[in-house]
């Protein structure tokens, strides 16, 4: 999707937005909105980031770019950004509290901003122990709360950390990640609202497979109208086959797939189909959840179905497009 | 220690008492340390302080203590020292996603909240560790933020008179001073 009004040169953004990003105009005027992972590669060839792109910008309207997630090593998030924005893209840049201290990531923040990044998502990282090299020293200087702060602070004070000030502050639509299906359940939401204290403006879920756990997490996130205080997009993606979603439960830190979904998936005759299916009926069960904003589609190394799963799940069809 | 640390928690509410009874003490004794000199009592507290946080707690002596909005769990104790409560890889049953047989640091921080009468404290978003801190009394440097406070309200109330007479403040400094003020100046001082 084209984001044709990246700020050339610096510019304020548009009447009550806080930046000049596609995904918060989307948001802000009431659309359901999409947004979806790219699989990073392992290569300094642009040509890749482009051609994982294609297929996701045809109905996204950000592109994640993930900073090393699960620990492990790939293209960085920033220079994924950069060259996303070169090509007219509006890419969510991914800061995770693991690889990188406060000097290092308050400097990233005005690089991104300045080479037209208009979305951060603020994460604290997996740990690097379940990543492809566990000896690497963990950082943790921040952890997603006070990243969040630290970068409403960049913006709206318009000042580091440290005081000092910063002439043009960086136009960032600020989010962060909420897992509602894993413990402690019945203090996901005070985190949550702890997180919109903090600065977050939109929220991507990690990924929900037990709709009625999410539906209860949605109940208490609206009795504490934090629905009218941030944006919420449930994470989805397709899954490839019972084994795959086994080991993913086991191995990947924070995912819950319910044995019905497992189950599902091994009567299935063709489970890759069967995983694009389940994946369909996820994002239409989302759409009827209130205070549900849209869905965040992460399909990993399943790019290529992003778009038909979103045209058939059929949420674009009621949206005026843009 | 790691039964102790569970223990503390489980009586969260009971060792808010005590740590809120500390933190008076250390206020209260600001004026004596002053006197003696903070840089002085500095290595001596620090090492009592440890000896007990450590065993109670498993303090990491980051010297920032937050435990009381942190329901008496050490937010250090977290693999990743989070500040601001559990990532999202949380193990089934409530265990840490690095050390599988740990629990949860902050699952256990919002049960201990839960329990405490200024529980609600654990939605106060923290600022990250200052690390140049670690290893310095926090029981200091509670009582040098009090005295530090109370400077700060004195200055506030100095600071609304010459902002008030910004034109005395020019011309005739003396009738709407900015700087701090000796004890010896003041009336009331002994």
């Amino acid at each position: 999707m084209m984001d044709l009004s990246l700020p050339q040169p610096y510019s304020p953004p548009p009447e009550g937005h806080v930046s000049h990003s596609r995904l918060e105009r989307v948001l802000r005027s009431g659309r359901f909105a999409i947004t979806a992972e790219l699989n990073p590669p392992d290569s300094a060839d642009p040509a890749d980031v482009y051609d994982a792109a294609r297929p996701l910008g045809e109905v996204a309207d950000a592109i994640n770019a993930t900073d090393a997630s699960g620990a492990n090593c790939h293209m960085s998030s920033i220079g994924i950004s950069a060259l996303l924005t070169r090509a007219g893209y509006s890419p969510v840049y991914q800061i995770s509290c693991r690889d990188r201290n406060r000097i290092a990531i308050q400097g990233d923040v005005l690089g991104a901003a300045a080479m037209g990044v208009s979305n951060v998502l603020c994460l604290t990282g997996d740990g690097v122990g379940v990543g492809d090299q566990p000896g690497a020293k963990p950082v943790f200087d921040f952890d997603s709360l006070s990243l969040l702060r630290t970068i409403r602070t960049m913006r709206d004070e318009r000042k580091f950390l440290s005081g000092r000030t910063i002439t043009n502050p960086p136009l960032l639509f600020l989010g962060a990640a909420e897992n509602p299906c894993i413990p402690p359940y019945e203090w996901r939401p005070e985190r949550l609202a702890k997180k919109v204290e903090a600065g977050a403006e939109y929220i991507q879920t990690n990924y929900i497979y037990d709709v009625p756990l999410f539906e209860k997490f949605m109940a208490r996130v609206r009795d504490m109208g934090l629905d009218k205080k941030v944006f919420i997009l449930a994470g989805v993606g397709p899954l490839a086959s019972a084994r795959a979603a086994r080991w993913m439960r086991s191995n990947v830190p924070g995912i819950h797939i319910p044995d019905a979904v497992i189950d599902r998936m091994e009567k299935a005759d063709k489970p890759g189909q069967e995983g694009k299916k389940i994946c369909v009926e996820l994002i239409q069960q989302m759409r009827e959840i209130a205070g549900v904003s849209g869905v965040h589609v992460m399909a990993y190394r399943k790019e290529h179905q992003v778009s038909e799963i979103i045209q058939e799940s059929g949420v674009l069809a009621s949206r005026k497009r843009t | 220690m790691y039964r102790i640390r569970l223990f503390a928690i489980r009586h969260s509410r009971s060792f808010e008492w005590i740590y809120k009874r500390v933190e008076q003490v250390m206020i209260a004794l600001d004026p004596v340390l002053r006197k003696i000199g903070y840089d002085r009592v500095e290595r001596p507290v620090a090492f009592v302080e440890k000896c007990v946080k450590t065993v109670l707690f498993d303090c990491k002596m980051c010297g920032q203590c937050v435990l009381s909005s942190t329901g008496m769990s050490c937010p250090m104790n977290c693999p990743k020292q989070l500040r601001n409560g559990p990532c999202g890889g949380v193990r089934p049953g409530g265990y840490c996603e690095v050390k599988p047989e740990m629990k949860c640091v902050w699952v256990l921080a919002w049960d201990g909240a839960s329990r405490m009468k200024g529980g609600a404290q654990i939605a106060t978003v923290l600022p990250p560790v200052e690390r140049n801190l670690e290893g310095s009394s926090s029981w200091l440097r509670v009582s040098r933020e009090k005295a530090a406070h109370l400077r700060e309200a004195r200055e506030k109330r100095r600071t609304a008179i010459a902002d008030a007479f910004p034109g005395a403040r020019k011309n005739e400094p003396s009738a709407a001073p900015l700087a701090e003020e000796p004890a010896q100046a003041q009336k009331g001082a002994k």
